[in-house]
């Protein structure tokens, strides 16, 4: 026994040690049940906020799909553009990143700047732009030096690529940032911010099958936001392919000829209204959109007068002059009026009413039958016929040719044209229709308006021995691994009641404005190859006195001149293209136009288009 | 002359049952500094050159006989007030708080040796003036002073976490001397007013890490931001753990303080819950034997002087875990034998040399 003996007896000790001991082990308990709450219980939520902590998922821009024409040439590409941006969750310090970043990029630090505020808006976990094709070179730099800047994300993009620049920009249409609005669409859901999306043409249209599936890289980041590795990365699945009707030489070539021009041509095959070519002019370069068009090019692009950004070919709307002598021709045959044989006699000029109408040859075209009219383009013949076919038969074998309306084709923006009556005059101005307007009108002025397209649907038709083909662009659409999904077949708008020897009656006439001597399109003619067309001259203004037009007319103003038209089929005999030119005040179809549409058929025949005079004496449109 | 029978009677279970905890935590360290490539000696290298110096002191410490303490105790205590006082008017200050005195070769933070000398002192009271049926107010006065007058003074450096610890440990050895019951109960009632009032006296940031911790989402990239990190690591440990050195959250750097006070996430994170109930079972085992040794004392100031040890080594042990698993506010207080740290560990392994000593003492007459 110790000097403390019995000191470990006093009364309660030994219960004290044992609550003591129970009291440590339900705290441990207690401490043990919290474990098992976190790790075990909600392991689940604490396991997704650990991953959260150390995984950025990186959207991998899928590439468009790229366009092609008619025989798998390569229209539409994209290329690789190497960017830099920044997960602004993970950005530290602002200030220090965007100075360094733009002594790397050779930038001013304060547009970097105004970017990176620009940016607040989108979430602070998605990329956030900084700058973009920076190219190879400069990228290795950033990715070698700034590895110690957080949040800071080099990366590779695909952008779209136009290998032939201005060419078919207004058929490919051009891309651009999504808007708030399309953000908020039903039909862009799935999108994001910033994504580019088509804006015209073809990327607009085919948006949905042009777009691919983005690809998800998912990177591993420390506390600060410093980039570790890439764990995972599933591939973006590229956008369909697009094959167009298209001919890409005829369109090159139907480009280089329209030189410095502005208007519009296009050329269909004439049995499935399949477009060839299509060209609007002054073309835009669609690169300058593919990754966000700066204001000053935008501005400076909607402000021109001579309207680049327009698909002409669509939506330009202009009087259709001679071209739709076609139109008035077949009403009359039509109607019984008269036959191919009726001769009128052209004294220079027709009085209607209390007014007199010119025919563009004052001295007059004497006896005219209708080859005749059609071949030297005899106004008066047509004021003649016009006066008693009355507006309403004009208008509606116009309708019957496919004009003033929309034919329906795959691309954004077609305008109707204009055919008028009675009815829509009365609607559109509350006043009587007078004769004097059907006679203008049956010589393609007045109120017509037609689009290039229609035109060109008109003259297939014609050619074609009068089916109304809707006219398409796109051929066919095969996805990444070569399935073919769509292939579109020619379909029919519309079968004309056109009989075969009202048709012929107007093909020799057509013939013979290109191919007999005296015809207006006849120093247009190709060797080796028989087209049948019509010039057309369409007045913008009504000069005071016509009598000095032709004097005068390198003194008119460029936006007072005449628009010159040509529409024509070749080959004559077996048609297979129908083409229409329009070139904006060309003055005459037959100097300006035709040679454009004379080059294209050249093109796609494959013939000699020979040495075409510069300046040949003016025939008559 | 050396008692051969001190050998035999030396406690190997308990020494080596820290030295378990001990290379755990160790082994714990080695992965939560694995992120850092910066130069120097690796913090697992330097905190095992901490452990051994722990157990050279803990030898030392039980090598004379624990019952001359009886006799210094108050001289310990009045030396270590002065050294607090000392720290108030010359000591050297760190991120906001003044806790170090400056002795040339190294940093002395007398707190902390009060941890250990209150340990001393009470033990040095209470087994003079044990009471039977408990003490009544009157007899508490006296204890309650010495504990007073250190806490106040930790307070004002201030260190929260160690004046609290120096509070529980008081607590802990004078509840167990015995209070009686009325006097128990107005006690309570006073403790929890003066709780209440003392919150007025608490820094602004002291505060602010009450209501962190009562709602750490108020604050996540703040005094929150090391709560929600550390309850992510623990958390998505899960059942099985994400294995030796692959707890992204302390991998990655998104734990805080992952090699002191937040230690045990690191574990947590990559030992899961199979982990963390092992290692809580150790502590619960250390704890347990201490009392035992207490228990098992030869005499009642052998007996305080290892309850003392053990509610030490008890509330380090609980308020830093129930700090990194969100069950208490976050206040700096080291997880024995495990967070990173010279002065944790030799004021640990003081106590566990103070209860090898006790218990292998326990025949001695």
């Amino acid at each position: 026994m110790g000097l403390n003996a019995g000191w470990s007896e006093t009364p309660g000790l030994k219960t004290r040690f044992v609550v003591v001991s129970v009291a440590a082990a339900v705290v441990f308990l207690l401490l043990l049940m919290r474990l098992w709450y976190l790790q075990v219980i909600n392991a689940d939520v604490y396991l997704r906020l650990s991953e959260k902590n150390r995984l950025r998922y990186i959207p991998v821009e899928a590439p468009r799909g790229s366009i092609y024409d008619r025989d798998g040439l390569l229209l539409v590409d994209n290329r690789p553009a190497f960017g830099v941006s920044v997960l602004r969750q993970d950005v530290e310090d602002s200030d220090l990143l965007l100075e360094t970043l733009a002594g790397y990029l050779d930038e001013d630090a304060v547009t970097l700047h105004e970017r990176y505020q620009k940016g607040k808006r989108l979430p602070a976990y998605r990329p956030l732009p900084l700058a973009e094709d920076i190219g190879r070179d400069r990228m290795e730099v950033i990715q070698e030096n700034a590895s110690d800047l957080p949040g800071l994300l080099t990366g590779v993009r695909p952008v779209r690529s136009y290998p032939y620049q201005e060419s078919g920009a207004h058929l490919f249409g051009y891309l651009g940032e999504i808007t708030e609005q399309q953000l908020q669409s039903q039909d862009f859901s799935g999108y994001r911010s910033g994504e580019f999306v088509g804006k015209s043409g073809v990327e607009k249209r085919l948006e949905n099958t042009l777009r691919g599936h983005e690809g998800q890289q998912r990177l591993e980041v420390d506390v600060r936001g410093k980039l570790l590795r890439s764990l995972q990365t599933r591939d973006p699945f590229p956008g369909n392919r697009v094959y167009l009707t298209i001919k890409r030489d005829l369109q090159l070539a139907a480009e280089v000829a329209f030189e410095d021009h502005a208007g519009a041509a296009v050329m269909l095959d004439v049995h499935s209204g399949e477009v060839l070519a299509l060209v609007s002019r002054p073309s835009f370069n669609p690169e300058a959109f593919a990754q966000g068009i700066s204001s000053e090019e935008w501005i400076s692009l909607l402000k021109d007068s001579r309207h680049p950004l327009q698909n002409k070919a669509l939506t330009g709307q202009y009087p259709p002059g001679s071209t739709f002598k076609i139109v008035s021709a077949l009403a009359a045959l039509k109607s019984g009026l008269i036959t191919a044989s009726t001769s009128v006699e052209c004294t220079g000029k027709l009085e209607v009413g209390d007014r007199e109408f010119r025919c563009w040859k004052r001295t007059g075209h004497g006896k005219t039958n209708l080859k005749k009219a059609l071949k030297e383009s005899c106004d008066v013949w047509f004021y003649q016929v016009a006066q008693d076919l009355g507006i309403d038969r004009l208008s509606e074998t116009a309708s019957d040719l496919g004009l003033g309306s929309p034919l329906g084709i795959d691309l954004e923006g077609e305008k109707s044209g204009l055919i008028p009556t009675r009815d829509w005059k009365r609607r559109r101005f509350g006043a009587p229709w007078y004769d004097g307007e059907t006679v203008i009108a049956s010589i393609g002025q007045g109120y017509v308006l037609t689009t290039p397209l229609q035109l060109a649907v008109m003259t297939a038709t014609v050619a074609n021995g009068g089916t109304v083909y809707r006219p398409q662009v796109v051929k066919k659409i095969v996805d990444l691994v070569g399935n073919v999904l769509v292939e579109h077949s020619p379909e029919i708008i519309k079968s004309t009641p056109f009989s075969p020897r009202d048709l012929s009656a107007v093909h020799t006439g057509l013939v013979a404005a290109v191919n007999e001597p005296g015809g207006t399109a006849w120093s247009r003619k190709l060797d080796g190859l028989k087209v049948a067309g019509k010039t057309g001259t369409a007045q913008v203004v009504r000069l005071k006195d016509d009598d000095d037009k032709e004097e005068d007319e390198d003194k008119i103003p460029y936006r007072f001149r005449d628009h010159a038209l040509f529409v024509a089929y070749a080959p004559a005999d077996a048609p297979e293209v129908a083409v229409a030119v329009v070139v904006e005040h060309g003055r005459h179809g037959s100097s300006v136009a035709a040679p454009i549409a004379m080059k294209m058929m050249a093109n796609y025949f494959g013939v000699d288009v020979g040495a075409l005079p510069d300046h040949v004496p003016y025939a008559g449109d | 002359m050396f008692d051969r029978r001190l050998l035999t009677h030396f406690d190997w279970f308990f020494l080596g049952l820290v030295c378990l905890v001990a290379a755990i935590g160790m082994m714990n360290l080695y992965s939560a500094s694995a992120p850092w490539s910066q130069g120097g000696t690796p913090i697992y290298v330097k905190q095992m050159y901490w452990f051994a110096l722990g157990i050279v002191i803990a030898l030392i410490v039980c090598m004379f006989d624990y019952r001359h303490l009886e006799y210094m105790g108050f001289f310990f205590y009045g030396f270590n007030v002065l050294l607090l006082v000392g720290v108030l008017l010359v000591g050297k200050t760190s991120m906001g708080a003044t806790r170090w005195l400056d002795l040339g070769f190294f940093n002395l933070q007398p707190s902390e040796v009060m941890k250990i000398v209150i340990i001393i002192t009470l033990a040095c009271h209470f087994s003079r003036k044990g009471h039977a049926f408990g003490h009544n107010l009157r007899e508490l006065v006296p204890p309650f002073s010495l504990l007073t007058i250190p806490v106040l003074l930790i307070m004002k450096q201030p260190d929260l976490g160690t004046s609290m610890m120096v509070v529980f440990i008081g607590l802990t050895v004078a509840l167990f001397a015995g209070i009686q019951r009325l006097t128990f109960i107005g006690l309570t009632v006073l403790g929890f007013l003066g709780a209440y009032g003392g919150w007025f006296l608490l820094h602004d940031y002291q505060r602010e890490r009450v209501y962190t911790f009562l709602n750490p989402e108020r604050d996540p990239l703040g005094s929150g931001y090391h709560i929600i990190q550390s309850k992510i690591a623990v958390g998505s440990g899960g059942f099985w753990g994400k294995g030796f050195m692959k707890g992204t959250q302390s991998q990655l750097s998104f734990l805080p303080e992952r090699h002191t006070d937040f230690a045990f996430s690191v574990f947590a994170e990559e030992w899961g819950f199979v982990g963390g109930f092992g290692l809580l079972a150790l502590y619960l085992l250390i704890i347990i034997w201490g009392l035992y040794i207490a228990r098992r004392a030869a005499d009642k100031f052998g007996m305080f002087l290892a309850l003392g040890v053990v509610a030490m080594l008890f509330w380090h042990m609980v308020v830093n875990l129930g700090m990194v698993i969100g069950l208490l506010p976050v206040v700096g207080v080291p997880l024995p034998l495990f967070s990173y740290g010279g002065t944790s560990m030799v004021t640990t392994m003081i106590g566990v040399g103070l209860l090898l000593n006790v218990s292998m003492r326990r025949f001695k007459f």
